[in-house]
């Protein structure tokens, strides 16, 4: 069953669910946090447009800063603005930032605690065409591992516009995550959002499926399809991958017995580790990681990718039934 | 303070230095060592600044891209009065505020954590344009090694803050020709520095590193260029005051008392007559001034 506090989009199993691309909904954030906070600051590098800062950049022209196909520069010197008190939003591909600058942002931003936004669009396999190269896959476990950082992966366009505004009133560092791609659209303006709050969208007590960014509409559909053959599923958005949500989800875990990961990224040390060193450490269940397993993509549609690597609601489906196998037979062992 | 006054203070900051690198039992001695008169200058002479409100809103900036030469900041900072100066000794010690590379959490009155290369110049470029942008009036430095030229984030860095004409910026470039595997020159020639940077935008002042007045005048005429961001390119001697440490690069990364080092003293012998001969600028041995 949805969980009706949630608000979810009522058209959201239509074949008419409005879409766009999340990083539209960071654009109109970024713009409407700027309007209230002068402090606000926006710098790219070579990629305004594809990563939605121009309607910021055109709105104010004063504090947005081109620095180049640069990223290392790009962090940099937004660390040296953070430390005049601004509020510096960075952006590039995730491929270049922080593919390409990790060490900037640990030393500059993590361990000298400055206050920088580092937003990483073109996440993920669903870029396409562009190839492997900028297919990022490891930017979640990347930003991860770094102490002081927030990810956050946002689900759809309007989830993305409510991190953007809430990150922007929160003191410290943080990664955001985009995709290229139009996605549909799950949440509304009701649905909350909290950076220490992963949100349980649909309740279940067969299997808990976590998932973040793109595929939390997959787990969405998956969760519809197989409630149709008796199995109800749990299905949290852990949006916010770190801090992750430990209590919601070892909750959910200690309920169902059962967990499975979606991600568009690598599952090593990405939402998938996260759950796995979670639940090791609270409450150990059979498990599936659903992303990419140790490789890289290529060239292709999205939507052949996005099936070839499993990264569809169908396969989520298949592994859920294929884990409820696995699943302990006596339920609950707390 | 006069010249005279100046470099006896350089001299008591080397002594400093080498003291608190004995007692660490690791760090790098030849680049503070060379840069204690720059630091001296700044600190005492060039800087607007109060050591007893670090973070006073109209205070210069100064950054240090080259976190491994901290050790002639934290020594040139308790001397101007930011700490006392025997907490000098718990340099790289557990617990210490005085970590092996700066970190501005744990002592006031560093603007910026570094010690990986190359990034300070941008993000000291960040915070002269975000001064630029609240119509601060405040001046920023940037110190960086030659060594770290070696590092592509510096270019960046070149470009940026030539196209923003950051003339409220000013970097000094301690040119004295090592880096841990060698001469600059071996590693990887930088060839004309000052062309280099005068080709991306600047403009290059060149100063002997150890000259007072030359250190002055090259910073307020850094201040006077309203135009473009200033270079100065401080030509210094590694491990500047100690004759056996003087232009070997096998200092670059050592204190006095860790290695044997040919034409050096026995290694037992090195930290007592570093300090027995510690020269100021005018070439007396300290004895000479007491």
């Amino acid at each position: 069953m949805i969980e009706p506090q949630q608000h979810l989009a009522p058209d959201l199993f239509s074949k008419e669910v409005r879409q766009e691309p999340i990083r539209v909904g960071f654009g109109r954030g970024l713009l409407e946090a700027g309007h209230k906070d002068k402090q606000i600051v926006a710098l790219c590098a070579d990629l305004t447009a594809s990563t939605k800062m121009d309607d910021f950049a055109k709105s104010y022209p004063e504090r947005f800063v081109e620095v180049g196909i640069a990223e290392q520069n790009l962090v940099t010197v937004a660390a040296g603005m953070a430390l005049a008190g601004k509020v510096p939003f960075v952006s590039s591909y995730a491929a270049f930032s922080p593919g390409r600058n990790w060490e900037q942002i640990r030393t500059t931003i993590c361990l000298n605690d400055t206050n920088v936004k580092i937003v990483g669009s073109h996440a993920g396999i669903s870029v396409g065409p562009d190839g492997a190269t900028h297919q990022m896959l490891e930017d979640i476990t990347l930003m991860r591992v770094l102490p002081n950082m927030i990810v956050v992966v946002p689900a759809d366009a309007v989830e993305a516009e409510k991190a953007t505004k809430v990150l922007a009133a929160h003191r410290g560092p943080a990664y955001i995550r985009l995709a290229r791609e139009k996605s549909p659209i799950i949440s509304t303006d009701k649905t909350p959002f909290s950076l220490t709050k992963a949100q349980v969208l649909r309740l279940g007590k067969d299997i808990t499926i976590v998932a973040c960014g793109t595929m939390v509409y997959q787990a969405l559909v998956a969760a519809e399809a197989l409630a149709k053959k008796g199995i109800e599923v749990e299905v949290i958005n852990a949006a916010v991958v770190k801090p992750l949500d430990t209590v919601t989800i070892t909750h959910s875990a200690r309920k169902t017995g059962a967990v499975i990961t979606v991600e568009e990224g690598q599952i090593i040390g990405g939402l998938g580790g996260a759950v796995a060193e979670t639940l090791a450490d609270h409450h150990p269940v059979p498990m599936t990681r659903i992303g990419m397993h140790d490789r890289f993509g290529e060239s292709g549609t999205p939507q052949e990718l996005l099936e070839y690597f499993g990264l569809t609601s169908k396969n989520i489906a298949k592994q859920a039934a294929e884990l409820l196998k696995r699943k302990d037979p006596r339920g609950d062992r707390a | 303070m006069t010249h005279k006054q100046l470099e006896l203070q350089a001299e008591q900051i080397r002594e400093d230095i080498i003291n608190m690198l004995v007692e660490a039992g690791s760090g790098h001695s030849a680049g503070p060592l060379g840069l204690a008169d720059i630091f001296t200058a700044l600190y005492f002479e060039i800087m607007e600044h109060r050591p007893k409100q670090p973070d006073w809103e109209g205070r210069d900036r100064l950054f240090l891209s080259n976190g491994h030469c901290v050790p002639v900041r934290y020594a040139t900072m308790a001397r101007a009065g930011y700490f006392p100066v025997k907490e000098l000794l718990t340099l790289r010690k557990f617990g210490s505020r005085l970590q092996g590379h700066p970190e501005r959490l744990r002592l006031p009155g560093l603007e910026s954590t570094s010690g990986p290369l190359g990034s300070g110049v941008s993000q000291a470029a960040g915070h002269a344009l975000a001064l630029r942008m609240d119509n601060s009036k405040c001046h920023v430095y940037v110190v960086t090694g030659d060594g770290e030229l070696d590092e592509g984030n510096i270019w960046e860095a070149a470009m940026f803050a030539a196209k923003y004409k950051l003339a409220n910026l000013t970097a000094i470039i301690d040119r004295n020709n090592i880096q841990i595997d060698g001469t600059t020159e071996n590693v990887m020639p930088l060839g004309d520095v000052a062309a280099k940077f005068a080709a991306f935008g600047w403009h290059v002042i060149e100063i002997d590193g150890h000259n007072f007045q030359a250190i002055i005048d090259a910073c307020n005429l850094a201040k006077a260029i309203v135009e473009a961001p200033v270079a100065i390119i401080a030509h210094t001697i590694p491990g500047k005051g100690v004759d056996f440490m003087e232009f070997d690069y096998h200092w670059h990364g050592n204190p006095p008392g860790t290695q044997d080092v040919p034409g050096a003293p026995p290694k037992k012998d090195q930290a007592r007559i570093a300090l027995h001969e510690l020269r100021t600028l005018g070439g007396r041995i300290r004895g000479e001034h007491e």
